[in-house]
């Protein structure tokens, strides 16, 4: 199948039924119990900082264990996968000292998980497997000070976090990502500058890929980090005219589902939602059962609030099966018609009907 | 104009633009950003929708302007609500700000001014940095003057927008220029009537386009007469908006309304704006001058409310929790009424109502809710002897009448007292017979007073089955009303899986938060609703049932044995356990209480009256900023008058000695021979089946025979004096501020424990003597070294407390006593042991098997049955 032909299944796909994305990468990894001599490879053996801790330089390194996840989750049930390359920028990456790797790493983390979802879709072609190319927050944050004293000062700019996001973005398009994940959203303006940063590679002449972005509500306050509300947050974005729209991270399912329910009412596009298998507990460790979780999200389907499910931190192939399995034969969401207006935002949604 | 379409016109702020306004200029060209803040504050809270930036002035790095001005408001919730318009004529100063702003934003302007092309490029930026734009009447030609080219090159943009970059209609503005009228050229006597006429023809041709404008340009002659350009303004609008104006630049905080114009004036700017008649300006201008007046009134404090009606008043001070006049407006309330109770039933009820809607739809907070009891209560304390004296002896008829009780073995009752007012401000009966109350006493309340439902709450683990307990004896007695259950370590899968099945006479539902109670409880007690709501949730619990039931299945446990294997490991090859500057036991008697109160975290101060949020950033949380802030002012004086009258007194105590691990327990020393052991801690380890370590505490103390190593305890309470304290104000009718003195004893306590195991990790223990660490690094635990306390996470079993208190001789030392279910009675105290090596962590046991629970019995010589009562929830089986 080409890209376009993997693109068109996608899109019917999520019209029959309600996706399943995969879960944690980073509790799996650590799973392994990999050393500094694993995460270094003969690649790094010589690298002057510890790199252990560094997931996503396993792409390059342990490409076996990056495989080896796709294929846990694949077989759990998971239509898609997500590359392994939530850091995988130069901001993310300059922590280990690693930003001349980043174009290749992302390129052999795309390559990896291609070669994954082809062998499974081979296997049985009614049920299509694809890549969704990881772009993460990165540490820095645009909307925010870092200097209590200096509130309007700025870590990073936006063209620094632009140009991480674009070369991340075309690395990822060239090894063959189906789509782009732009996830766990705290600041939307880092949102925006890799919205544009993905947009902007059709000025080189890159095939556009669809685009989901999943935002992250940190708190029971129903806010971003950056303040806005889910509203405010849908009406900043949807000029990316999003395949998906959602929110990761953060929160269980139990947290979560208000703010889907208000994505899954004003969003006229997918609606995905990969929450944490509940809140860490006092150790940052997480307690919800594969079954709990699944019973939430099964609620969330018959409901129709959902087309895209899954899991973020602490959610195992375990829970990933159980999700499947509950979702199994649920209709998917339809998506609103929702009237023309001009909708804008701050931190809260404006609209001029 | 009908209200309806000026409702529905938005007000963008012209304020923080420098070509229209010198004010904020001179702000920016002297740098007082914080003043130019203000400004834009001022214009959100005046009304303004969207905030207009301009900083086009030849004197100014405009952009870094831009840049700078946008980043301080993203740090201002109150203004960074609203979205932002971008305005400037250089497109590279748009871009920058593009760049700043996380929502959607408005560009103002692009425009045809320099070709198609640009135009489109712009246009196409604006789509990928995801804004809406303002596009002028402007082209190659130049600036639009009559209706017919405003139309003309909105039109051409239009299309060029929508057809060539595919730009959504609904996005895009435009701008088809006021000018000014009134200048004594006869050409520009058409201006305005031209926008207005060009305005309804864009919104007839181009479907979804907005039209805006900034109007002040429009009465520019008249710079100097205010009143006469605010009605100029006014009627401008009036007409502007009828033709389907979407949107202006104005002076939000001054917008007048059309109706509110003298005639004569009115007329006079009519003629002007709508080009009535050949003399129009020169009668304005003639007329301009008796308008001129005053500047703005003077600001006065808002007390308004004081002229209306007695009802009004009693409402306004309930809502607004103001105390300040509300005996003497009762008292006015009472002459009117044929009877006291009249007063009550009447007016103070229709303001709790008015409260409780509020509170009900997000518009109040706990705080607020809390403060609006104390104005009841101190209104029918008036209210009281009269009604006596009348004799009428009849009370007035609540919703309702609910038993309350913290149980037995539990002394937590700061949530359940702010539930008590919450549900009598619902007018509920609330007889809330206090903390430590066992089942019986619970039960005999209830069936005295005819109780229509009861609620239990606690904090402490054990406390789940007491209220287990207490369910079942509800049943046994025959009771039938509906068990609420709420407190920290309750919830809803305890509540379906334990409590429920042993209560089925009745209902049974989790509370999750005080704001829930309300609602709850109304939906409980109503013969609407109530058998519906007791269903609802009773197939709620069954289905967690079968969840947890699966849920149990799915969770593999390693055996005892493996975990041990797989214990966490520390090095001790070449590692000297550091040696505490003493063994045995310090006291601390009345410690200084104002170095307690700075070491407060008050987060959770905040969260136990359901504000959730970081301190200090809650204070300026648009959603609960307010509540926040004013529970604060609240807080602050009373916690200073603790500290300077000395309300509490905190007393403490720290015991080192020397001890060594033995498989999982660890054994206390009576002395450095370490040939007698004087106590055994009994740890409990993880039995999750997983690949990193199964920890245990024992795991971060030396085995016997390897190091010379140390444990160390403490025990700490800032709760003396609280209770008296709290009574005062608790009789006086203020249960606001009791509660707040029972959270600030909880706060203190607390801080008392991180004061001292600070000082233990520099100075006691001493291993970490150079520790530079802020106080948010300090409740981010970056320190080396850890404090568990029994009854949490790292050792579930409470009963340990018992072997920690015995040896730091606690009672005696401290006053805190341990209740039967070991919980520490005054219940503002912590306590809990220290360990110094640099790995040891904060864990959670999580489930243990069997095989645990029989080894752990062994280790503490108890039957199986006594410890599997006390670790019941973490049983896995």
């Amino acid at each position: 199948m080409t890209r376009s032909d993997r693109i068109k299944a996608l899109k019917v796909a999520a019209t029959q039924r309600i996706l399943v994305l995969d879960g944690a990468w980073g509790v799996m990894i650590q799973r392994e119990s990999l050393s500094e001599a694993d995460f270094r490879g003969s690649a790094f053996a010589g690298h002057n900082l510890p790199l252990k801790g560094n997931n996503d330089i396993l792409c390059l390194t342990r490409p076996d264990v990056v495989t080896g996840l796709h294929d846990a989750y694949f077989a759990a049930g998971a239509d898609i996968s997500e590359t392994n390359t939530f850091s995988a920028t130069t901001i993310g990456q300059a922590d280990y000292g690693l930003e001349s790797a980043v174009y290749e790493l992302n390129l052999a983390a795309a390559r990896l998980g291609r070669e994954a979802a082809d062998r499974w879709t081979a296997r049985d072609p009614s049920k299509p497997r694809f890549i969704a190319g990881s772009i993460g927050p990165t540490n820095r944050t645009l909307s925010i000070s870092p200097d209590v004293n200096d509130p309007g000062a700025r870590a990073v700019t936006f063209d620094e976090v632009y140009q991480a996001y674009r070369e991340q973005a075309r690395a990822l398009h060239e090894g063959g990502v189906d789509m782009f994940l732009i996830e766990t959203v705290f600041d939307t303006l880092n949102a925006k500058a890799a919205i544009k940063a993905v947009l902007d590679l059709e000025d080189d002449g890159l095939e556009p890929l669809p685009i989901w972005i999943s935002g992250t509500i940190t708190d029971r306050s129903g806010r971003t980090l950056s303040g806005q509300t889910a509203e405010a947050f849908w009406n900043a974005i949807k000029h990316a005219r999003p395949f998906a729209v959602g929110f990761n991270c953060a929160l269980g399912a139990e947290l979560m589902r208000p703010h889907v329910a208000e994505l899954s009412r004003i969003a006229d596009t997918l609606v995905s939602a990969y929450p944490n298998a509940g809140l860490p507990n006092a150790f940052g460790g997480y307690d919800e059962t594969p079954c709990e979780t699944a019973c939430f999200i099964d609620e969330w389907a018959q409901s129709g609030l959902v087309n895209i499910v899954g899991g973020c931190c602490g959610v195992t192939p375990d829970h990933i099966a159980h999700i499947a399995r509950a979702v199994q034969g649920v209709p998917p969401r339809i998506p609103p018609v929702r009237p023309r207006a001009l909708r804008l935002s701050g931190l809260e949604p404006f609209e001029l009907a | 104009m009908s209200a309806a379409n000026r409702s529905i016109f938005v007000n963008v702020g012209e304020r923080t633009n420098v070509t229209g306004s010198a004010k904020f200029r001179k702000l920016i060209a002297e740098g007082d950003y914080n003043a130019a803040l203000s400004v834009a504050r001022q214009q959100v809270e005046a009304g303004a929708q969207i905030i207009d930036v301009n900083m086009d002035e030849g004197l100014l790095d405009s952009q870094a302007a831009m840049v700078k001005f946008l980043n301080l408001i993203a740090a201002e919730p109150d203004i960074a609500r609203a979205p932002i318009m971008i305005d400037s004529s250089k497109w590279s100063i748009i871009e920058a700000g593009l760049k700043c702003v996380q929502g959607k934003a408005i560009v103002n302007s692009i425009s045809l001014k320099a070709g198609e092309a640009e135009f489109l490029q712009q246009a196409k930026a604006c789509l990928r940095y995801g804004a809406a734009v303002v596009v002028m009447a402007f082209d190659e030609q130049g600036q639009a003057d009559t209706a017919a080219r405003k139309v003309e090159i909105c039109a051409r943009a239009y299309k060029l927008l929508t057809e060539k970059v595919n730009f959504p209609p609904e996005d895009i503005i435009f701008d088809p220029n006021i000018f000014a009228v009134a200048t004594g050229i006869e050409e520009h006597n058409n201006y305005a009537l031209d926008f207005i006429e060009a305005t309804k023809e864009i919104k007839r041709q181009l479907p979804y386009a907005r039209v805006s404008g900034g109007v002040s340009n429009v009465s520019f002659s008249f710079r100097g007469n205010e009143p006469v350009r605010r009605a100029i303004h006014g009627v401008f609008l009036y007409h502007a908006i009828a033709a389907g104006m979407d949107m202006g630049i104005v002076n939000a905080g001054d917008l007048p309304v059309y109706d509110d114009i003298p005639v004569e004036l009115r007329d006079a700017v009519e003629d002007v704006v709508l080009n009535r008649r050949p003399d129009a300006t020169e009668r304005l201008v003639d007329l301009a001058p008796k308008y001129k007046g005053d500047k703005a009134e003077a600001r006065v404090v808002d007390l308004k409310w004081r002229d209306q009606p007695v009802a009004e008043r009693l409402a306004h001070a309930l809502v607004h929790g103001v105390t300040d006049w509300i005996v003497e407006d009762t008292e006015t309330a009472r002459l009117a009424a044929d009877r006291p109770l009249h007063v009550i039933e009447g007016p103070l009820m229709d303001g709790m109502n008015r409260v409780g809607d509020l509170f009900g739809a997000g518009k109040m907070f706990l705080p607020q809710v809390v403060k609006s009891a104390r104005v009841m209560k101190q209104a029918v304390a008036h209210l009281l002897p009269f009604m006596e004296a009348e004799k009428a002896g009849q009370v007035r008829q609540a919703n309702g009448r609910i038993i309350m009780a913290t149980v037995k073995g539990d002394v937590h009752d700061i949530g359940k007292n702010i539930v008590g007012v919450v549900l009598q401000c619902n007018n509920y009966e609330v007889i809330d017979l206090g903390v430590m109350v066992p089942a019986d006493r619970i039960i005999d309340a209830a069936i005295e007073h005819q109780a229509d439902a009861v609620g239990l709450s606690g904090l402490i683990t054990p406390s789940l089955d007491e209220m287990v307990f207490v369910a079942s004896e509800m049943q046994r007695r025959g009771l039938n009303v509906p068990l609420l259950i709420g407190g920290a370590t309750t919830s809803k899968t305890h509540t379906a899986v334990k409590i429920e099945p042993a209560y089925q006479a009745g209902s049974t539902t989790y509370v999750l938060d005080a704001s829930r109670a309300v609602g709850v409880v109304s939906h409980l007690l109503s013969p609407d609703t109530r058998d519906e709501a007791a269903s609802a949730t009773r197939a709620d619990y069954v289905r967690i049932r079968e969840q947890f039931a699966r849920g149990r299945e799915a969770r593999p446990r390693a055996s005892l044995a493996d975990a041990r294997r797989n214990a966490f490991t520390v090095d001790w090859t070449g590692y000297q356990p550091p040696t505490p500057a003493f063994l045995g036991l310090r006291s601390f008697e009345a410690y200084d209480l104002a170095e307690l109160a700075a070491h407060i975290d008050w987060s959770p101060f905040f969260q136990s009256w359901d504000l959730v949020g970081r301190y200090p950033a809650i204070l300026d949380d648009d959603v609960v900023g307010e509540a926040a802030r004013a529970l604060w002012a609240d807080a602050r004086p009373l916690l200073d008058r603790i500290v300077a009258e000395n309300r509490f007194t905190a007393r403490g105590v720290i015991g080192f000695w020397p001890a060594n691990a033995v498989g999982d327990d660890i054994v206390v020393y009576g002395d450095e021979t370490r040939s007698a052991s004087v106590a055994t801690f009994h740890t409990l380890r993880q039995q999750m089946d997983k690949s990193s370590a199964n920890t245990a505490l024992s795991d971060f103390v030396a085995p016997v025979g390897v190091a010379r190593d140390y444990i160390g305890g403490f025990a700490v309470t800032a709760g003396h004096g609280e209770t008296e304290f709290a009574r005062g104000f608790r009789d006086a009718g203020d249960d606001y501020s009791a509660i707040i003195v029972s959270a600030l004893a909880d706060r203190l306590a607390e801080a008392f424990a991180e004061r001292l195991h600070a000082r233990v990790r520099q100075e006691f223990w001493g291993y970490a003597p150079v520790e530079a660490l802020s106080l948010d690094d300090m409740l981010a635990e970056k320190y080396v070294g850890i404090r568990p306390a029994p009854g949490y996470p790292a050792q579930p079993d409470h009963t340990e407390k018992a072997t920690l208190f015995r040896l730091l001789d606690a009672t005696a030392r401290t006053g805190i006593s341990l209740t039967e279910s070991f919980a520490m009675f005054p219940a503002a105290a912590v306590s809990g042991l220290y360990f110094s090596h640099p790995k040891a962590h904060y864990f959670g046991v999580g489930k243990i098997d069997r095989d645990q629970v029989a080894d752990y019995a062994a280790r503490k010589g108890w039957d199986l049955s006594e410890v599997e009562r006390w670790l019941a929830p973490i049983l896995a089986y």
